[in-house]
């Protein structure tokens, strides 16, 4: 039985070779913040308020673009709908916790915390403190999140634009499901993931990111039932 | 006015966090969807990950001799034997380097 704090160290060093992404990520939008023309405070405020990569950019994107308002805030929301899928499989596990700390926890939860914590929680089910590997990951994520949109802010874009460093983030979920494609089945549900992102890319509200998800977890219904 | 919506934003970006695990109990999920919602990191990521590597800054699709290509394969085939996450971005971000200065 790992300890609370074995467990959170655990989840800080499972999450940091993805900061390699994270860091020249945050780096970016903090830079795109500036390079649009918005008060700094502005910029650095989503990543406390909204803290979710891509939509921060988008929202920016689309308010100088001369979008309202609340297209903006809706196209975030859409855009972080897919959390709804990561709470529903951490659930399971997260089911000891009081209403409280769930409620707290749930700040943390991002894309590669979920995914590096999903696989730790799958592989060590028995632990009594598992959630404090998701606060490992996700805490990790938050303060260099902070600390690498601050940098962008302040520094501006001094990572030279030709690197395209952003070709980093595909190469990090690509390192988190690459072992899944031993799998013929899930192999299947990724590409009927991955093409139907492209074909509805220019879906309002950048909704390809979320109906493309839902298509292919029916594709993964439907090889399910015929496994058996 | 854009700080009002970036709070809107920021409320409904914590309620899709939060929704699922403050407020579904293990009950209320069957087998089944526990089954189906095993395939949640390959049924989302993908649509990270395509877009970025076959749609360029402006919504158009690249050329098949687009280094970002051949960067996503070299990522793959070094992820898939090393299973290592360090290797599998920096040989990515590497090999598109070279063909994008070389």
């Amino acid at each position: 039985m790992l300890s609370k704090k074995q467990l959170f160290t655990r989840g800080m060093l499972d999450i940091a070779p993805h900061m390699l992404s994270v860091i020249p990520f945050g780096i970016i939008c903090g830079a795109i913040g500036i390079e649009l023309g918005f008060n700094p405070y502005l910029v650095y405020g989503m990543s406390i308020i909204i803290f979710g990569g891509a939509s921060q950019i988008v929202f920016l994107q689309l308010i100088s673009g001369g979008a309202s308002g609340l297209i903006a805030a809706t196209s975030v929301g859409v855009i972080n709908s897919r959390h709804l899928l990561y709470g529903a499989v951490l659930s399971e596990y997260l089911e000891k916790l009081s209403f409280i700390k769930k409620l707290l926890i749930s700040y943390l939860v991002v894309d590669q915390g979920f995914a590096e914590s999903n696989k730790f929680f799958k592989k060590n089910k028995t632990e009594q403190y598992l959630h404090y590997h998701l606060i490992g990951t996700g805490s990790t994520l938050w303060v260099c999140w902070q600390i690498s949109t601050l940098a962008g802010i302040i520094l501006g874009s001094f990572v030279p634009e030709e690197l395209g460093l952003k070709f980093a983030i595909p190469l990090t979920f690509i390192a988190i499901i690459v072992q899944d494609l031993k799998k013929i089945d899930h192999v299947i549900v990724m590409i009927v993931c991955g093409v139907s992102s492209l074909l509805f890319f220019d879906a309002p509200f950048k909704s390809y990111i979320i109906i493309s998800p839902i298509v292919s977890l029916f594709a993964a219904a439907l090889i399910l039932r015929f496994k058996k | 006015m854009t700080w009002l919506s970036i709070i809107i934003a920021g409320i409904l970006t914590y309620l899709t966090r939060m929704t699922m695990i403050a407020l579904v109990s293990r009950d209320m999920l069957g087998g089944k969807i526990k089954a189906v919602l095993a395939y949640v990191p390959s049924a989302v990521f993908p649509a990270i990950i395509f877009p970025a590597i076959f749609i360029n800054d402006y919504g158009v699709f690249i050329e098949m001799n687009d280094p970002k290509i051949f960067g996503a394969i070299v990522a793959i085939v070094v992820g898939y034997f090393s299973k290592n996450v360090i290797a599998t971005i920096l040989s990515g971000l590497i090999s598109y380097w070279i063909i994008l200065f070389f």
